[in-house]
């Protein structure tokens, strides 16, 4: 096996320590707990609450060590066509490398997309329904094979077969044209899929899409564009090991207890300006009690929680009020939004006044506490984007009062104006297995009773709430089901992917099946496709924000919060921020002091 | 002594086959008179994205749609004769005996069972060790000096080891000997290391949850071993040994213990049986990827094979521990014979 030039591992190596520096800190070879006198985005982070969110905490270009994760629960497959984990996603950057990339850096330029096999973003054409990768030279696999884009291809129609990577995201799916009745690499073996991929040389993958797609980069960044080597294809055996593209691969691999990943000899670090590969060796513990791994990432144990949704409650009634441990601490807010449906296919919520009333009598304080409060429940949502989305825009339409509690005086008024000046009844439906949910129903019970709304509280399992229950329209009709609780996180931090799923009414299924229950407004429809047609993000962005006003002047949908989360950063670990785009540690750019 | 073991073996195997039943009733029958729906039960296998058509498929695929007598019959023909499963370019062999299939790892249940299964036989055999010294020994010196301050504390100690779960105990164990405490001593959670790889590092990783485990056990047994001593001490045949002028440690050890050590065995052999088919709250406290732990695991994530799987593993220890505690009544007492 060849391995790669020094030189070109130095040139890597100090592109990285430039990148880190123009995104928050001055780059140094020795590490520092708490470097710099902070203030402006040039100084490294101090160690205080919040250091990583938008700066690099410990700045380092130091090469070596083990890297060690945890994960209280496990991966539902490390294959890239089986996964729709976030984590998972950011941790698989390690190993596999995509057509395109989030940039390793802090912040909001952390959910911008660089050119990763590809040498640059996608070309797309006029319509924007053709989208053109050329692939970088001298890419290669872990055992010294060249990645081509026939693999790239590969892996994409591989993971067109749901039955056999069940876990793996649908966009691709959904999005090309693909044969009439295709269903995948395997039972569609001989099928030309042409119409969906074309690769008319070994660099070049050409995308055809069946309605434009502007964003269409965002899309090539998720896991199933990262190459399979056909040749080396165990279908769903794959997962246990999966063949590197990126700067490690895998060592060993015990499913259900974990991994060990260190370096690729054939990994080039000159054809790869985005990741630094810092550790030398990476370990994966899984399964591990969540209460355990919490103290043994304050003990100094391990690194880094892999899962990134926050520390257990025992270990942040430790945290919060210590000022040493909570200056180790990070409390972002994710790009998830948790909220409640009001459905205007129920009487008397077809009525825009009484959905204004539920909305104003809402109280907001209620809905938090029921989260987990403030730091792990999550911030009061005033509308549908959370701040981290690109456009986000502060919409307030139905303000709760200085106390968030709600306003009574203006939540009568529209019941009077909707001819139900008592209020009303109605029923709420929510997860049974899931008690926060149960919280929020009971809290929105009690805070709507106030302005007489009486709600009846209907839980229904979660496996089949939206199939037979609350996403199913005559369900909902003919059990009166007013009010849903719900929940929607986006899979990339874009306005179209974090709204589509949650307000396009093309997504609602007479059947059942859609998370969508009550958003059905044409002109957000319209919106939607309008901005399917803009090619400069920049532009893009207004039309996300006038989207979520138009839903929030419909009153379909009652924000409640904005999740977040509190991470805790390892001690010794270097280059630890926040990128908007993984919502959490990003994990390609750290190393260990 | 053959025709007893044959008899027992053969009991076994009805006794696992109810057990079979009984668990597959439960994972399968009752939630199907809940109301679940094959495509509902389907749904844990089809990943997030699915819609209520592929569920649907999915749960013809996997043949939940079948009569539950069917899927039973499938199950059971895996372990006497294998089976195999679609795995995208082929189809996978599950030798007998396979004890199902994982739809959510993709691994066959009984390699998974057996690799965890030496973390397991670890912790319960140190425990154990543990335990029977501690608490039979407590138990004697308490018999033997009823009343005194000893015998008070001793007991008041194994009545909190008794009553504390293990989940305290685990946690508040890790919380003041581990995590890099003043008085750790002890490895942090979720460390093993196998007994071949480093026989030091494996006990100094094992110490804890061996003590943790053996806290609990021991209490019971030393309470025991005290009520079996109290009562064969007051035996003519000890009056009748110490009248013989037999030394004291003679009598206690020889004719006393040997005596109050039957219902001890009996109460081991099921313990230790249980123990071996996963030490569920141990493994959880200590994030050792033993089979309680995956025992665990597999029920979070309604993974039936899984399930399935372990509590056929856990059923059969208890059998074959049982069996073994039965033969081994001959050895103890004399008065046992074997038909």
């Amino acid at each position: 096996m060849k391995r790669k030039p020094a030189v070109a591992t130095f040139a890597v190596t100090a592109a990285l320590a430039l990148g880190l520096s123009a995104c928050g800190g001055t780059s140094t070879d020795s590490p520092k707990e708490s470097a710099g006198a902070g203030g402006g985005s040039a100084a490294p982070a101090q160690a205080e609450f919040n250091a990583a969110m938008s700066k690099v905490f410990n700045p380092s270009t130091k090469k070596g060590g083990t890297l060690k994760f945890v994960n209280s629960g496990d991966w539902d497959s490390l294959d890239p066509a089986d996964t729709y984990y976030g984590y998972s996603w950011n941790f698989m950057r390690l190993y596999g490398r995509a057509l395109t990339v989030f940039k390793a850096a802090p912040g909001a330029e952390g959910a911008t997309v660089a050119p990763d096999l590809a040498k640059d973003l996608g070309k797309p054409s006029a319509d924007f329904k053709t989208w053109t990768y050329t692939l970088r030279e001298g890419l290669k696999y872990e055992d010294g094979t060249p990645i081509t884009s026939k693999d790239v291809a590969y892996g994409v129609a591989r993971a067109f077969d749901k039955e056999t990577f069940p876990n793996g995201p649908t966009y691709l799916n959904e999005m090309l044209d693909w044969p009439k009745d295709y269903k995948g690499a395997y039972k569609s073996k001989d099928v030309d899929f042409s119409s969906a991929i074309e690769t008319p040389d070994d660099s070049t993958i050409v995308f055809h899409l069946k309605q434009a797609y502007s964003g269409f980069d965002y899309i090539t960044q998720m896991s199933p564009t990262m190459p399979v080597p056909k040749a080396k294809d165990t279908g769903a055996k794959y997962r246990e090991h999966v063949i590197s593209s990126g700067p490690y691969m895998f060592e060993k691999n015990e499913i259900g207890k974990g991994f060990a990943l260190v370096r690729n000899p054939n990994w080039d670090a000159a054809t790869d300006p985005n990741r630094p590969a810092l550790p030398d060796r990476i370990e994966v513990q899984t399964n591990v009690n969540a209460d355990d791994l919490d103290n043994r990432l304050l003990s100094g144990d391990i690194h880094v929680d892999v899962a990134g949704t926050g520390v257990q409650p025992a270990a942040m009634s430790k945290i919060l009020p210590d000022p040493a441990l909570k200056a180790r601490a990070d409390n972002p807010t994710l790009q998830r939004l948790w909220y409640t449906s009001v459905s205007p296919t129920v009487k008397p919520l077809d009525n825009i006044d009484c959905r204004k009333a539920v909305q104003y009598a809402a109280d907001k304080t209620g809905y938090q506490a029921a989260y987990g409060g403030e730091f792990s429940g999550g911030a009061i949502a005033t509308s549908l984007m959370p701040p981290s989305v690109p456009g986000a825009a502060k919409i307030d339409l139905y303000p709760s009062g200085a106390d968030g509690k709600g306003d009574i005086n203006k939540a009568k008024e529209h019941l009077a104006a909707c001819g139900q000046p008592n209020g009303f009844e109605t029923n709420i439906a929510y997860r049974a297995e899931r008690p926060k949910e149960k919280a929020t129903a009971e809290a929105l019970q009690e805070s709507l009773a106030r302005v007489g709304i009486k709600l009846t509280l209907k839980p229904y399992p979660q496996a089949d709430y939206f199939s037979l229950y609350a996403g199913k329209p005559p369900f909902v009709v003919e059990n009166k089901l007013g009010l849903a609780v719900n929940g929607w996180g986006s899979d990339y931090p874009d306005g179209y992917g974090f709204l589509q799923q949650m307000v396009d009414s093309r997504v609602i299924r007479e059947t059942g099946g859609s998370s969508n229950i009550s958003v059905r407004i044409p002109d957000v429809d319209k919106m939607l496709d309008e901005s399917l047609l803009e090619a400069d993000a920049k532009k893009r962005e207004p039309m996300w924000a006038a989207i979520d006003k138009r839903v929030m002047e419909e009153a379909v949908i009652l924000p409640g919060v904005w999740a977040k989360s509190l991470l805790v950063r390892g001690q010794g670990v270097t280059n630890v921020f926040i990128s908007d785009g993984q919502q959490m540690y990003d994990y390609v750019a750290m190393g260990v002091e | 002594m053959v025709t007893y073991i044959i008899r027992r073996l053969i009991g076994a195997v009805i006794m696992l086959l109810i057990v079979s039943m009984a668990t597959f009733a439960i994972f399968f029958l009752v939630p199907q008179l809940a109301g679940a729906t094959p495509e509902g039960m389907a749904s844990r296998y089809v990943g997030r994205t699915a819609t209520a058509e592929t569920a649907k498929l999915a749960a013809e695929r996997l043949g939940f749609n079948d009569p539950l007598v069917v899927q039973y019959g499938r199950f059971v023909k895996g372990i006497v004769a294998g089976a195999e499963y679609d795995y995208g370019p082929g189809v996978e062999e599950c030798p007998a005996p396979c004890l199902g299939y994982s739809f959510i790892t993709r691994q066959p249940v009984f390699p998974d069972l057996m690799n965890r299964l030496p973390i397991t036989l670890s912790l319960a055999i140190g425990a154990a060790v543990i335990w029977v010294v501690m608490g039979v020994g407590i138990g004697v010196l308490s018999a033997l000096r009823r009343g005194s301050v000893f015998d008070r504390a001793a007991m008041t100690v194994a009545l909190a080891g008794v009553s504390l779960p293990i989940f305290f105990t685990g946690l508040v164990s890790l919380l003041v000997f581990s995590y890099g405490n003043p008085f750790s001593f002890a490895a942090q959670g979720g460390h093993y290391t196998t007994f071949l790889d480093s026989p030091s590092q494996w006990a100094y990783n094992l110490l804890l949850p061996w003590i943790t485990l053996a806290f609990l056990f021991a209490a019971t047994y030393a309470r025991l071993t005290r009520a079996g001593m109290l009562e064969t001490m007051n035996e003519d045949y000890i009056r009748t040994a110490r009248a013989k002028g037999l030394r004291e440690s003679t009598v206690v050890t020889k004719h006393g213990l040997r005596a109050a050590l039957t219902p001890i065995l009996t109460v081991f052999g099921l313990d230790f049986g249980l123990l071996i088919g996963g030490a569920v709250l141990t493994e959880s406290a200590y994030s050792l990827p033993g089979l309680g732990k995956y025992a665990i695991d597999a029920i979070v994530n309604q993974d039936l094979p899984k399930v399935m799987g372990v509590t056929l593993l856990a059923a059969l220890f208890v059998v074959v521990a049982s069996l073994i505690v039965d033969l081994l009544y001959a050895v103890v007492d004399p008065r046992v014979r074997l038909a």
